[in-house]
């Protein structure tokens, strides 16, 4: 257990080592991944910050390569590795919810060497939820708001600050090195274990989704007559993909800029009807109804049955931003109603 | 008491019902809630049991008229390229309009996107509406569960929250210096017409910017799009938007950089918002969309302003108005372009 001004302490030892990143409010009081400062705590308002932790593991952009764009010079248009251009992280305030979609994005990139790279960079302290908001649903989706799953460390926060449970072993020897800290005291002990109690039932009741979703009839969840009236409201915007923690997909293009070049791999979205646009000029998701139906098909049905789990931790952020109220929840209700 | 929203939710069913149930339209496109508080889903009704979802409140902003051409082209009989144009009337869609998005409809008429005679409109003076952000910016960013509305005031509810907010202090920045509430082309009214609001600065939030040195209009505006994350949902509720490959798409040539380098980003809004010049209503659907809350529209604002000064008139203000940057006087203010001989008259 650590008091706020060791945690505090700790952070400022840490940051010799690590660029350290948390949720932290800015001008227009929108809680977002940001530098911590020396002495800054992360913010522990209910609930996940505005933008996906995916930020961290892929960039937006990432430098796959980097050449010298200037034609007539010797090692011309000859890719090279990307120079390294940042410290290992250390994010903290992360909410089980977050880690846990690091996990589920290790599974289709499993032979991705920059996704495996920056997780060897990344460390992610965890920060147990004492209660959900009203657009959480990790109890839906296989995670808990106390889940340690994709985390390095977990921290309950106590009234003091925090009891640190270590996850792995760079966890443990973090832990380690922050010393003995202070005892928790037994009414702190008690506090950590309502958090573990209690804070699941400040959510929706658990539920398996992924075994009854991948029950269902691929063709009869695919030609579901909701997706229709779904459709008609969207407006194919990046919100909900661009904020979702799971939704991994990407495009790549060169850049050149006065004499230098890199190829970059930068955030897509299922949503753009140019995702899927052939060279010929085909598009077999041309309309809307396909594009909204392959993003909740991925998450729900695809995903599952390819890898076990869905590919949604229930943090709730696509709900909560959509300009035209989509809910993913609704979604799965009526998927389960097919 | 009901409120006048609830008064105009129910005549807006009726109305819609009856237009569906005559068979005078085949769609209508209004609003219900859904699972978020202050966020309304625009809301496609098909047959008259559908209308009673519909709903009017202060969250009404993602501007109705974004939806009108696809819908109206999914309900015309396929063809193919080259098919000559399917013969008699084609179906209709009935739509609700405020100032703003009757407008935007005139826009979109006057650019061929729709044809008037397959929109039946029905309009709404607006009283303005409230911007959510404002609302969580003044609750402190906390998880909000419920708002009730009653004519001036917000009841925002949530776990440990609970607080009337004034509405004239979460209004709109777009609806707070709009001038003109009554929609200009309709079928049906609800409510009267209530005529031009008066109002001294309606450009404010422009000159206060304008006012700046160049060096602090830069930093403004670099800060102010510093969050952006490139997801378009500006670009996509607007109802100007509507070229087929948007210019950030466009791969050949390649304009701009897809990811979200701070030059890149740049250049999307500042090109943005000059597409929309001459056409742009205010309607402020782009700001309401954006997750991130950034004041997008500030930046067609000001070219509302230049359009207003230079031409003389507002978009979509009526059907035969031609809009300014689409043709060509003679006498055109052309101050502004760099002739050699207009260097050597100006100092
Ligand atoms: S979804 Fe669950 S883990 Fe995520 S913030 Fe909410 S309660 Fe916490
Ligand atoms: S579901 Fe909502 S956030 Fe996602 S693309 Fe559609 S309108 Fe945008
Ligand atoms: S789909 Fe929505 S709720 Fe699920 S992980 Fe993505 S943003 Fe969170
Ligand atoms: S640019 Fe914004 S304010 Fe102007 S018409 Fe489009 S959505 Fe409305
Ligand atoms: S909606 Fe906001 S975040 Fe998205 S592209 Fe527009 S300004 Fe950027």
């Amino acid at each position: 257990m650590l008091d706020k001004a060791g945690f505090e302490d700790w952070l400022r030892e840490l940051a010799g080592q690590f660029e350290i990143f948390g949720p932290k409010a800015n001008d227009r009081g929108i809680v977002n991944w940001q530098k911590l400062n020396e002495g800054e705590l992360p913010d522990e308002r209910p609930g996940v910050p505005k933008g996906s932790i995916k930020t961290f593991f892929f960039p937006q952009p990432e430098t796959l390569l980097e050449f010298s764009a200037r034609p007539g010079t010797e090692d011309a248009f000859i890719p090279h590795e990307p120079g390294t251009e940042h410290k290992p992280r250390l994010v903290v305030g992360v909410r089980p919810c977050d880690a846990r979609s690091v996990v589920l994005n290790a599974m289709p990139y499993e032979d991705d060497p920059y996704f495996h790279k920056n997780r060897q960079n990344v460390v992610l302290i965890g920060l147990a939820c004492r209660q959900g908001c009203s657009t959480c649903f990790c109890t839906w989706t296989g995670g808990s708001p106390v889940g340690t799953e994709g985390l390095d460390i977990l921290a309950y926060p106590v009234s003091r600050g925090y009891v640190l449970e270590p996850v792995t072993e760079r966890g443990a020897s973090l832990v380690e090195s922050a010393g003995p800290g202070n005892d928790a005291t037994g009414a702190e002990l008690k506090e950590l274990e309502e958090i573990r109690s209690k804070a699941p039932s400040s959510l929706p009741e658990t539920m398996e989704l992924a075994p009854r979703l991948r029950e269902k009839g691929l063709m009869d969840l695919y030609n579901a007559p909701f997706w229709q009236q779904l459709s008609d409201s969207c407006i194919n915007c990046g919100t909900c993909t661009f904020l979702c923690p799971t939704c991994y997909c990407f495009d790549i293009q060169d850049e050149t800029l006065r004499g230098k070049g890199r190829r970059i791999r930068y955030w897509d979205s299922c949503m753009f009807p140019l995702f899927t646009l052939h060279a010929s000029g085909h598009n077999p998701r041309g309309e809307k109804v396909k594009r909204v139906r392959n993003r909740f098909m991925h998450k729900l049905k695809y995903f599952p049955e390819r890898f076990g789990p869905l590919s949604c931790v229930g943090c709730g952020r696509c709900v909560r931003d959509c300009p035209v109220n989509i809910d993913i929840r609704q979604v799965i209700n009526e998927l389960l109603a097919t | 008491m009901t409120t006048a929203n609830e008064r105009i939710t129910q005549e807006l069913r009726q109305r819609a019902r009856q237009l569906l149930e005559s068979g005078q339209v085949a769609a209508f496109v209004g609003y219900t809630s859904g699972s978020m508080p202050m966020v309304m889903q625009p809301f496609v009704a098909r047959t008259p049991e559908e209308t009673d979802r519909l709903e009017w409140n202060s969250f009404c902003v993602l501007n109705l008229a974004n939806y009108l051409p696809a819908l109206l082209k999914s309900l015309e009989p396929p063809r193919r390229p080259g098919d000559p144009p399917p013969e008699g009337p084609l179906p209709k869609v009935g739509v609700v309009a405020t100032g703003c998005w009757s407008r935007n409809m005139v826009v979109q008429i006057q650019e061929n996107q729709v044809q008037r005679e397959r929109l039946v409109i029905i309009g709404i003076s607006s009283r303005g509406m409230v911007d959510r952000k404002k609302v969580l910016g003044l609750v402190g960013h906390a998880d909000v569960t419920s708002v009730k509305e009653d004519d001036n005031s917000l009841l925002v509810k949530g776990p440990g929250l609970e607080q009337e907010i004034n509405r004239w202090d979460v209004i709109r920045d777009n609806c707070a210096c709009c001038v003109h509430p009554d929609p200009v082309i309709f079928d049906h009214m609800i409510g009267d017409l209530k005529g031009e609001r008066k109002l001294g600065e309606r450009f404010k939030q422009v000159e206060e910017i304008e006012n700046m040195s160049v060096q602090a209009r830069w930093e403004w505006f670099t800060s102010e799009i510093d969050s952006c994350i490139r997801c378009y949902a500006c670009r996509n509720a607007c109802p100007l938007c509507y070229c087929p490959t948007c210019f950030v798409d466009d791969s050949r040539p390649q304009w701009v950089g897809k990811s979200i380098e701070p030059v890149d980003t740049a250049i999307f809004h500042i090109i943005r918002a000059y597409h929309c010049a001459g056409r742009c209503t205010d309607c402020g659907s782009c700001e309401s969309a954006c997750p991130m809350g950034i004041r997008m529209r500030i930046l067609t604002k000001k070219l509302q302003k230049d359009v207003l000064e230079l031409y003389g008139t507002e978009a979509g203000m009526s059907l035969d108005t031609p809009l300014p940057l689409s043709t060509y006087k003679l006498d055109d203010p052309q101050d502004f372009v760099l002739t050699e001989s207009l260097k050597g008259e100006k100092k």
